[in-house]
């Protein structure tokens, strides 16, 4: 590590004064070290955490062949026969990835135009920080409120959903990423310079044209990234999901049934009586592995789509 | 010193070609004459194109007592200044004198700006520009503006050239591509990008890319065409050639260009008009502002000794 290298580079002999000097030398060094340690911590847990992983995970594919993992159908660890197929899993995840996608991708991007293009500067004062409230409810509050008020309005349209549906889950973490892509949007849309707009305005744009072919096209990196970023958080969104989808596996597209996601699996096994060290506690930390492996991608493309958004105006 | 210093480049050495002499020149006492006492005073909103030009010329811009506000700060005061159909009017003056935003005055790009104000009248031909009645997008198609800074849009080259056109609603690809080739070609930028009209235009260098924004701004076809120092990013081969469009435009186009450089305005324009402080010190034949300027401020910038 470079910072390692830096950090014990040896004193030449003109630098070590003494005194005061000295002192303030020794006190610069402390610093150093103290924010070395710092930011080591984060890089150490982390390196812990996927080393974990691993090593369960691995102890978990001596008994379950990757294969079996991968492409069965079947998710019953806890019942016989025992099935480790993590699809019905990875379904009911992606089916609120794409659910929550669907309505907080339009509704956030929308208000992030309209917050950036649109609004007269008060109004904005005003929204502004009302999506940032959005963004400091709990989840467990958002869960609950899927639970008592979405879903019984969704049961009022559609009597055959259950009081557990993917539906409401999907809603409410559309809800709960709205202020990530509304922000970040916004903030993509903000950065296209003033003159791109004014030279469209120019040529006999409408505030429309301008928004539609120059602004947004312009900042259509940054706003991948903020869809990705938020799809990424709707993946490892866990206890609104757990209390708004239910817990029953399930390899389904049907919104209106109960599912279950790879966060509330986990979720489910920690709380259980489950002992640890059976091959039952372990399927855990392969599932978290493959959330881990799904969150991991989705992150590293919406940090190139926000790498590209950098290189745009320099 | 005297005024005469300035050098007013014979105008046979910078456009070889189509050009004869007496075609630069005759600006001086025979085309334009705002002596007119209709012209300069009272509001003649009803006939604004029939005075200030003798012969065939005739006013396609005219501003009557303009002034704008920044907030609190008065940018322009009281601006009367008549721009002449198929003529090169040039302003001139120091940094900060107000001559851009005299310019974004005339197609309404100060609208945009938060808390702008802006007083007195601009007429386009007989039509008030700061009538409610007036539909901004029209006019800002007739009247077309280059930026001082370049500001192509992140899109291919093709797509800069064809934002305008397909705007206006065309879509035929061989009619685009056509505009787009015209429009690059008479701003000499063809040469150098035919090869590569689909690449970004922000791999162009900076003098490409105002050249690219001149297109841009004449694939519209506009009637006037507003030139924020069109040149300040060119080197002297490119200002050379974007001089000759300009002295070619001239036949089709009204041209209003601003312009830092006193030999460009001397060789480019018919007229000059020198803004000092938001305020416009004089404006007349471009040679005779030149030659025997009426102010001392005149004289003295266009000397050199300020600004
Ligand atoms: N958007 C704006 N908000 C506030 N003040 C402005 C704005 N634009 C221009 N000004 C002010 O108005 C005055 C005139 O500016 P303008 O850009 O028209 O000058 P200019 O003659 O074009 O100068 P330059 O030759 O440097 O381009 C300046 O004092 C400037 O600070
Ligand atoms: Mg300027």
């Amino acid at each position: 590590m470079s910072s390692v290298s830096t950090f014990v580079k040896p004193v030449s002999p003109q630098h070590q004064a003494t005194g005061v000097q000295g002192r303030r030398k020794t006190f610069e060094k402390l610093i150093q070290a103290f924010l070395f340690v710092c930011a080591g911590i984060s890089v150490a847990t982390t390196v812990c955490i996927v080393v974990v992983l691993l090593v369960e995970s691995v102890q978990f594919f001596f008994e379950v062949s990757i294969v079996e993992f991968l492409t069965g159908t079947k998710w019953t660890p806890l019942l016989k026969p025992q099935h480790f197929g993590i699809l019905p899993l990875l379904c009911g995840t992606m089916l609120v990835a794409v659910g929550s996608a669907v309505v907080s991708i339009p509704v956030g991007l929308g208000t992030a135009i309209y917050l950036s293009e649109y609004a007269p500067p008060r109004l904005r004062e005003v929204i502004k920080p009302v999506v940032e409230v959005l963004a400091g409810i709990p989840s467990v509050v958002y869960g609950y409120f899927a639970v008592v008020t979405i879903s019984p309005m969704i049961r009022t349209v559609f009597p055959s959903a259950g009081p557990f549906n993917a539906a409401s889950a999907c809603i409410v973490v559309g809800i709960m990423t709205l202020p990530m892509i509304i922000s970040l949007s916004e903030d993509a849309l903000r950065a296209v310079p003033r003159s791109l707009r004014q030279g469209a305005y120019a040529l006999g744009a409408t505030k429309y044209d301008v928004t539609t072919q120059v602004v947004v096209p312009a900042a259509m990196s940054g706003i991948v990234a903020s869809f990705l970023l938020a799809i990424s958080r709707a993946v490892g969104e866990t206890m609104a999901v757990t209390l708004a989808a239910g817990a029953t596996p399930k390899a389904t597209l049907n919104p209106l049934e109960s599912i279950q996601t790879m966060t509330a699996y986990i979720i489910q096994i920690s709380q259980g009586d489950t002992p640890a060290g059976t091959l039952e506690h372990r399927t855990i930390f392969a599932v978290g592995l493959t959330l881990f492996i799904v969150t991991l991608m989705i992150n590293l493309l919406a940090q190139w789509f926000l790498s590209q958004v950098r290189e745009k105006y320099e | 010193m005297s005024a005469k210093t300035i050098d007013i480049p014979d105008s046979t050495s910078v456009k070889p070609e189509p050009l004869t002499g007496d075609q630069v020149m005759d600006v001086g006492d025979q085309t334009i004459e705002i002596d007119d006492p209709t012209f300069t005073q009272a509001p003649v909103v009803d006939r604004p194109n029939t005075v200030g030009a003798s012969e065939n010329t005739v006013t396609r811009i005219r501003t009557r007592d303009l002034s704008v506000f920044y907030g609190e700060v008065q940018a322009l005061k009281n601006i009367s200044l008549s721009v002449p159909q198929h003529r090169v009017t040039a302003l001139i003056g120091p940094s900060g004198c107000g001559k851009s935003t005299f310019l974004r005055c005339l197609n309404r790009m100060n609208d945009m700006v938060d808390g702008v104000r802006i007083a007195g009248n601009v007429w386009l031909d007989d039509q008030d520009v700061y009538d409610t009645g007036t539909d901004v997008v029209e006019l800002r198609k007739r009247v077309g503006m280059v930026f001082q800074k370049s500001n192509p849009f992140p899109k291919s080259i093709f797509d800069n050239v064809a934002y305008g056109p397909r705007l206006s609603g065309i879509r035929n690809r061989s009619e685009l591509h056509q505009i787009v080739e015209h429009s690059l070609k008479r701003s000499a930028l063809w040469n150098e990008v035919k090869e590569r009209l689909s690449d970004s235009a922000l791999q162009l260098s900076g003098g490409q890319q105002q050249r690219l924004c001149i297109a841009r701004a004449l694939a519209t076809d506009p009637e006037i065409l507003l030139m924020d120092e069109p040149a300040s990013a060119l080197d002297p081969a490119s200002t050379a050639r974007i001089e000759n469009l300009i002295f070619e435009l001239r036949d089709r186009y009204t041209i209003v260009i601003v312009t830092h450089n006193m030999q460009q305005a001397a060789r480019v324009s018919d007229r000059t008009a020198f803004f000092y402080e938001g305020r416009m010190i004089e404006d007349g034949p471009t040679k005779q502002l030149f030659t025997t300027p009426a102010e001392k401020q005149t004289e003295d910038y266009i000397t050199g000794r300020f600004g």
